[in-house]
């Protein structure tokens, strides 16, 4: 026991705790219950003690101590790869797949995360050690206000109004309101599809969000929580009752078509609204000097 | 192999307008064609289009 001990050991549970706040189970069904879960908090509570540990290393002046932090910033880069490769794996056995854009979005918060504990322990510690408990709790709390406010990004909701469409067939073409989805050429694949699909119109609050609804990566996103949530009506084999998005080149509308197996538009749009905006399919044209400088983009 | 964005099969009721390529079903009559159209779809795990001369095609995606 020594003068560093208690402060170690309060920064590390700090650390671990911030990474249990952050493990969140939902219907994306990620982390997986229960060994996914031991993974990442045991990631966490190393991040802890290395975020932890920095702290009586520098005041014992050993600057060497910084190196470990580089060290731990390469495992969490490979915690990164480790969470894209299993989920890639696995994306080929959905019937409506991730995507690769939201399988980078997942992994780039599992690598976020354990940085944020890092930070957290590091903070508490500090805090700790330079002025008492106390303030280490206040840090402690600070920095989960701010893992918090991280870990928010936007919905959907935020950037689009959706709107039920009707879904109609001209010829063997099918439409969401007027945007053109897929050839379907059995009358037989109509009925079902008229019987058990949906549509929405997703209508783009600003310029900037074109681009981004506009994204494949961001289209195969929606599709995939629609169909988590709300059951898929397909099977394998059964290409042609596939969900779909196409935009309507014009206005930059996009036309969602999916086949639930809960038939209830309230709910339905619901899901869609709460579908995260990936940050890799975040765009923002109107920031860019050549748009600001010529004429406005409306 | 994989075969994506390929015409696997065409189903027509008039043969006259098929010349070679992919491996063609000719049919006497719609009925029959809609029918070859839903096994055919099911067997090559495709999607029966139908185009605008009423002939269909089974293209993988």
């Amino acid at each position: 026991m020594n003068e560093y001990t208690y402060p170690v050991i309060f920064g590390i549970t700090i650390g671990t705790l911030a990474r249990l706040y952050m493990l969140k189970t939902d219907y994306r069904q990620y982390p997986t219950y229960p060994h996914g879960k031991v993974i990442n908090v045991a990631l966490g509570f190393i991040a802890a003690s290395l975020g932890t540990v920095a702290v009586p290393s520098f005041m014992e002046e050993n600057f060497t101590a910084v190196t470990f932090l580089a060290l731990a910033a390469s495992q969490f880069r490979e915690v990164r790869n480790m969470e894209r490769n299993t989920l890639s794996e696995l994306d080929q056995y959905e019937l409506v797949p991730r995507g690769k854009t939201y399988i980078e979005g997942i992994a780039i918060v599992f690598e976020g995360r354990n940085y944020l504990v890092i930070f957290a322990s590091f903070i508490s510690t500090l805090l700790y050690l330079a002025f008492n408990i106390w303030a280490g709790i206040l840090g402690a709390i600070g920095a989960l206000l701010l893992a918090k406010s991280l870990m928010s990004g936007k919905q959907l909701k935020h950037i689009v109004n959706i709107k039920k469409a009707e879904l109609s067939f001209d010829g063997p073409g099918l439409y969401v309101d007027n945007i053109y989805i897929m050839n379907i050429g059995l009358p037989e694949r109509q009925k079902e599809i008229l019987k058990y699909g949906m549509g929405f119109i997703l209508e783009p609050k600003d310029f900037n969000v074109r681009a981004t609804i506009g994204h494949l990566g961001q289209r195969q996103a929606i599709l995939h929580d629609a169909s988590v949530s709300l059951g898929v009506f397909r099977d394998s084999g059964t290409p042609a009752l596939v969900p779909l998005i196409k935009r309507d080149l014009d206005d930059g509308r996009i036309g969602v078509f999916i086949l639930p197996q809960v038939q209830d538009v309230a709910k339905a749009i619901a899901v869609i609204e709460r579908v995260p905006v990936l940050e890799n399919a975040f765009r923002l044209p109107t920031e860019s000097d050549a748009n600001q400088k010529g004429s406005e983009l409306d | 192999m994989n075969l994506e964005k390929y015409i696997l099969a065409v189903i027509t009721t008039s043969c006259e307008n098929i010349k070679g390529g992919a491996p063609t079903f000719c049919c006497e009559n719609e009925d029959e064609a809609q029918k070859v159209a839903a096994d055919l779809e099911a067997i090559l795990d495709g999607i029966s289009h139908r185009l605008a001369n009423g002939m269909y095609i089974i293209v993988k995606h």
